[in-house]
């Protein structure tokens, strides 16, 4: 077979597992740079998204309540979120190995809750016409949906960048990453910042867990295929640079789709990890590194 | 300078008096003296559970030493005893074979040679040292390239999940030489001893008591030697370990090395035992699981990881057989209200309470 015209449909393929990956590894790199902790149940996130998409096409029917969807997942999995910071991780400030154990926990709470709630086997969110064709560029076969998860990606990111960049909260969220303390003395509510950027992090995988279940069904641990990838991007990425987990979330995506060219997924997997611990040889603090004077960071 | 770091784990039993230290000298014994008689007192079936379990508890004396003492969470030990399990399966499975036969596994996904990989473990030799090396070089090797580059904490933590991931999935995925997902079973002998013989199950029972015992005792003189107070430091102060001119990337290499081994040797008695060995038991959750065995018990505690690791197995067995949904939420209750209200766990409470009973 011509290796050109298999590595375009994969190359496309990658972008949007990328995209997946980002999203999902958004509100994790977000909060770890401003807590230092992990919340396992992030891909629970993404299964509520998933979940919420399939309620809301109950209620709206037709051809955009994939759209409604999208701010009802948003809005959902942010006020669960909102919770999860309130009751768990903000009594385990400063336990960072223990956020990981307590929200593993709830992770298992939250998948075998869903198990009963909605069936082992999952429910299938049928993508709506305009979504489920294909059309053609330049030789390449494109799915639409995995265009609008790649579109939808630009979107949140710009928005998350705005937040970020142009906002009041955008600077208090900035100063916090850059120093705690000092952001506290000068009067910014350190836990009010942590709340926002936990809510809307969480609300990001929401969005996700739609766009996943235009891909396939939802089940009780959907969100445990992408979030270990998830994982490995916040790790490559470095402190809550939003650059550095963009950067990350596109190499280890790229990468594993060009690697199931070659091997199958289990392999690519494989090398998925060596080629995150190799690149830690080379840049241990991440694609970016925050600069800071201090040596415990 | 280690006695003091040690009182804090042994109390001082001075009062004669003292029922509780008493009770603290006795209860220990009366255990062992239990668990050495407990092939008479219990049913087949029981004892087999029990010798399992015996062997998980090994690795959670393991995770004691790097988690509690270490600072080092892993979420991929899973791996370790996965390797220890499958290099013992992997030569019981041939040990039985006539002539020039590949395992019956290995001809239903149309393979028609052994891989080379597999010939050396026909040696039972070979399959033991291997079932201790390989595990201990890939766990050297792996948190060594992490820790070297001053990677640590929940980065270490995420990467070895990775790692759990990945060696789950490839071992489902590589059905014709790993047996895919059901994993390796069906195991007759080992050294010539067939496995089902009353001897054999006693003595192994007695083989895996001692083990246990043995790494009980040796993590617990390591602990109090110079090297625990070396990584206790580590884990409360990395920086200034260097600053006083020690490097913590051995000492942290050494620690998890030595749970690694600990791990696959787990593994190895746990395959011994229970027939079986597959990737559901090697993966994340497993992985995880062995962590909470510990967070029970008491991070800190040697002796907290033996008591969480057999009580929590057994209260596995019988609730999970009855109500395998209850489980899934009592287990996750369990961590969260473990790791947010109890952090000593087990041990710590009982620590607790002999404190404040030797207080009136």
């Amino acid at each position: 077979m011509d290796s050109a015209a298999l590595l375009l449909p994969q190359l496309f393929n990658g972008l949007s597992v990328a995209s997946l990956y980002l999203l999902a590894a958004v509100g994790l790199a977000l909060s770890f740079g401003l807590m230092r902790v992990i919340n396992m149940a992030h891909g629970e996130m993404l299964m509520l998204g998933g979940y919420l998409a399939w309620l809301t096409l109950m209620v709206v029917p037709g051809g955009f309540g994939i759209i409604a969807a999208l701010p009802v997942a948003f809005l959902g999995t942010a006020a669960i979120g909102a919770l999860v910071h309130m009751g768990l991780i903000r009594r385990l400030a400063d336990r960072p190995l223990d956020t990981l154990l307590a929200t593993w926990g709830l992770s298992l709470i939250l998948q075998q809750a869903a198990r009963d709630l909605f069936g082992p086997i999952g429910v299938e969110v049928r993508a709506p016409d305009w979504l489920s064709g294909s059309f053609t560029l330049a030789g390449v076969v494109i799915p639409s949906a995995r265009l609008l998860i790649i579109v939808m990606t630009i979107l949140v990111l710009g928005g998350i960048a705005a937040l970020l960049d142009r906002t009041r909260v955008g600077l208090d969220i900035r100063a916090v990453n850059q120093d705690r303390m000092m952001a506290s003395a000068t009067g910014i509510n350190v836990r009010a910042v942590e709340l926002i950027v936990f809510c809307v992090g969480s609300g990001v995988a929401g969005v996700a867990g739609v766009l996943l279940a235009l891909l396939g069904p939802v089940t009780p641990n959907a969100g445990q295929v992408y979030i270990v990838p998830a994982f490995l991007v916040v790790v490559m990425g470095g402190l809550g640079s939003l650059t550095g987990t963009s950067v990350a979330a596109l190499i280890l995506g790229l990468f594993t789709a060009l690697a199931q060219i070659f091997v199958d997924v289990s392999i690519a997997q494989m090398l998925m990890l060596v080629l995150v611990i190799l690149f830690l040889q080379v840049r241990p603090q991440g694609v970016v590194a925050v600069r800071s004077r201090a040596l415990d960071v | 300078m280690s006695e003091a770091v040690l009182s804090e784990a042994l109390p001082q039993a001075t009062a004669p008096r003292d029922a509780m230290a008493v009770a603290q000298k006795i209860v220990p014994w009366a255990l062992l003296g239990l668990a050495i008689v407990a092939p008479w007192l219990l049913s087949t079936y029981d004892l087999n559970l029990l010798a399992r379990f015996m062997a998980m508890a090994i690795l959670a004396l393991g995770l004691v030493l790097i988690w509690g003492h270490g600072g080092i969470l892993s979420l991929g030990h899973g791996v370790f005893f996965g390797l220890g399990g499958y290099a013992l399966a992997m030569h019981m499975k041939l040990v039985d074979l006539p002539q020039g036969e590949i395992p019956d596994f290995m001809l239903w996904s149309g393979r028609e040679a052994l891989p080379w990989w597999w010939e050396p473990f026909a040696s039972p030799w070979f399959a033991v040292a291997a079932l201790l090396i390989v595990p201990a070089l890939l766990a050297g090797l792996f948190c060594w390239a992490v820790f070297h580059r001053r990677v640590g904490g929940t980065y270490f933590a995420l990467i070895s999940q990775a790692l759990a991931l990945a060696f789950a999935t490839l071992l489902i995925s590589r059905q014709d030489v790993t047996g895919g997902f059901n994993g390796l079973t069906q195991f007759s002998s080992l050294f010539g001893f067939g496995l089902t013989r009353p001897s054999v199950v006693f003595g192994l029972y007695w083989i895996t008591l001692a083990l246990l015992c043995l790494a009980f005792l040796g993590l617990k003189l390591l602990l109090g030697s110079r090297f625990g107070v070396l990584l206790r430091a580590t884990r409360d102060g990395e920086n200034r370990m260097r600053f006083l001119g020690y490097s913590p990337t051995p000492i942290k290499v050494a620690a998890f090395t030595l749970s690694a081994l600990l791990a696959a040797l787990a593994g190895a008695l746990f395959t011994l035992h229970a027939g079986v060995i597959s990737p559901a038991m090697v993966g994340v959750v497993p992985s995880i699981e062995m962590v909470i065995w510990v967070a029970v018990g008491g991070r800190y505690s040697l002796a907290g990881a033996i008591v969480g690791a057999l009580l929590i197995n057994i209260a596995r067995d019988r609730v999970s057989s009855a109500f395998p949904e209850l489980w899934l939420y009592l287990m996750g209750l369990l961590f969260i209200v473990v790791v947010t209200l109890m952090p000593r766990g087990l041990a710590g409470a009982t620590t607790a309470l002999i404190e404040k009973v030797r207080g009136r």
